[in-house]
């Protein structure tokens, strides 16, 4: 099957002096297809939702207008109820003949996938058979959403208050902040994997959630002597950097919540892997706004009795106060 | 290691003032900064490290001859886990609105400093009685932390104590925030540290005299 030629005259044209350009827009559009455009049928190319109520489907070609007429055509349903169709209020075709819109009388949530179903689609009186098309929202967005979420909405230190102890340990210093970040995001990727794999696979099927307290952390404590060990053998120099931090990320409670949150909100493996990577990278983004501020309070004059961790904790504080300027931004 | 040598009541003081766990020692900040928003909070979380606390102790230090040096530690984060999976699920099945209200804090005891470091200063190396009050001390000091930092909060706050208004109005809003908890526990820890210096000063003078 040839695309029509249209498909190609409304992309810009690739520029011939930047030979990889066209070569990453490619794997981008790649990927953006792989991870779940939902097109199922070969003469739909993307299928998504825009606004609370529409539902734009795009054709690989310009289908006839007295098809898309025929309301009879097209049905939309939530895919866990496929008893309850959305009612359609009105359906509009492009000008080009190309998009399609469905728009349903009320709104629909995006968090549900939808099935929707066009039945004999006709293009230019050929007969392209029936679809049945999964729309749900962009995967990789969903994701970035986790990831910056952990990462700056929700700051596990400045806005969920968790992990202090070994914050203001060890955030005197940038490069001792830097060390610790650096270490705690790779112990806890590591870790909270291995539980979420622990969880899924063996104390739910066995019914024995009671236990996710003791076995997350000992898991987190073996994964803290195994990285050691491993570091130790396979990385010296490596070792010598970051080995000090190693024993400290076990008195971090933030190690411990991420896998008792993961097991709640029964996140998936890429989803985990995110909510992971993003406590990870707050921790390290807090930890180094914290220590560049201590180092300048160093040489500043401060009254005798809040010397140390007092003054320390009144940073924190208005650090806090800025990152509630995140709460409640949504993405995606 | 000697044995200690303070007496029972020593030991309980000295956790509650001398080695505070929230404004001495500065362990175990993140309820302190999180869930001490009224004092139903503090008492609450208070009790369930009072408990993890206590018993962990007791625990050690009756089986500390039977624990090999080098896995130690593991030892002690086992215990801790056990005991704090048993007060999480009766606190679950009893107080479920406050538990709903402490959320994930409660499991996270696990992870406290201030428990581990007992188990590891105190109770491997002293016999039940003494580990006992040690535990009592930390519990309740921990406790005293939570409950003075939860008045103060909720009175400015919500102009409420335990519940009940008082004032009648809501003087600062701001201190029911949970960034408002830094500060509080930084203005605590400065006053700890003057009325410290104080004493030091009056006791100097005292000799000198």
């Amino acid at each position: 099957m040839t695309p029509p030629l249209s498909h190609r005259t409304d992309r810009p044209a690739p520029a011939t002096r930047h030979p990889r350009q066209p070569r990453i827009a490619l794997l981008l559009l790649c990927l953006l297809l792989l991870c779940g455009c939902g097109a199922d049928h070969r003469f739909v190319q993307k299928a998504e939702f825009r606004d609370s109520r529409e539902i734009v489907i795009t054709f690989a070609g310009p289908v006839d207008p007295a098809w898309a007429e025929n309301r009879d055509h097209f049905s939309v349903y939530e895919k866990p109820d496929p008893d309850i169709p959305a009612q359609i209020d009105r359906v509009e075709l492009g000008p080009d003949g190309r998009v399609l819109t469905l728009r349903t009388s009320e709104p629909i949530s995006r968090d549900i996938p939808h099935k929707v179903v066009l039945e004999e689609i006709r293009s230019g009186g050929v007969s392209q058979g029936t679809a049945h098309l999964t729309v749900k929202k962009l995967y990789v967005g969903h994701l970035f959403s986790i990831l910056i979420g952990a990462m700056i909405i929700q700051n596990f230190v400045f806005s969920k208050y968790l992990g202090l102890c070994v914050f203001f340990g060890t955030s005197r210093k940038k490069s001792t902040a830097v060390g610790m970040g650096v270490t705690f995001t790779i112990v806890i990727i590591a870790a909270s994997m291995m539980s979420w794999f622990l969880h899924q696979f063996v104390l739910k099927p066995f019914r024995l959630d009671y236990l996710q307290i003791v076995v997350f952390i000992g898991l987190v404590s073996l994964t803290v002597q195994g990285v050691d060990t491993i570091l130790r053998k396979v990385n010296p120099a490596l070792f010598k950097a970051f080995g000090v931090y190693l024993v400290l990320v076990i008195a971090n409670c933030i190690v411990i919540a991420v896998p008792l949150m993961l097991a709640d909100n029964e996140y998936t493996l890429l989803e985990s892997l995110m909510l992971a990577a993003g406590a990870g990278l707050g921790f390290l983004i807090a930890l180094f706004l914290m220590s560049s501020v201590r180092e300048r309070i160093e040489f500043a004059d401060i009254p005798e009795s809040f010397r140390g961790l007092p003054i320390a904790f009144v940073v924190a504080g208005l650090f806090a106060l800025a990152f509630m300027g995140f709460s409640g931004m949504t993405i995606y | 290691m000697p044995a200690t040598t303070k007496t029972n009541k020593q030991l309980f003081v000295n956790g509650l003032l001398n080695e505070n766990p929230i404004f001495r020692l500065a362990l175990s900040m993140c309820p302190a900064v999180g869930i001490s928003t009224t004092v139903m909070n503090g008492i609450l979380l208070g009790v369930a490290v009072l408990f993890v606390q206590v018993f962990s102790s007791c625990t050690i230090s009756l089986i500390k001859h039977h624990i090999h040096p080098r896995i130690r530690i593991p030892t002690y984060t086992l215990t801790i886990a056990t005991w704090v999976t048993v007060i999480d699920l009766v606190l679950a099945a009893y107080v479920p609105a406050a538990y709903e209200a402490m959320g994930i804090f409660v499991r996270l005891i696990v992870a406290f400093a201030i428990i581990t470091m007992r188990l590891e200063v105190f109770a491997c190396k002293n016999d039940l009685v003494p580990s006992f009050w040690d535990g009592m001390g930390m519990g309740f000091g921990f406790m005293f932390g939570m409950v003075v930092l939860g008045a103060i909060r909720e009175i400015l706050g919500m102009g409420a104590l335990l519940g009940y208004d008082i004032l009648g109005f809501r003087p600062m809003l701001f201190f029911v925030l949970p960034a408002a908890g830094f500060f509080m526990i930084g203005f605590m820890m400065a006053i700890f540290n003057y009325v410290e210096t104080l004493y030091n000063r009056g006791r100097k003078e005292r000799k000198a005299i």
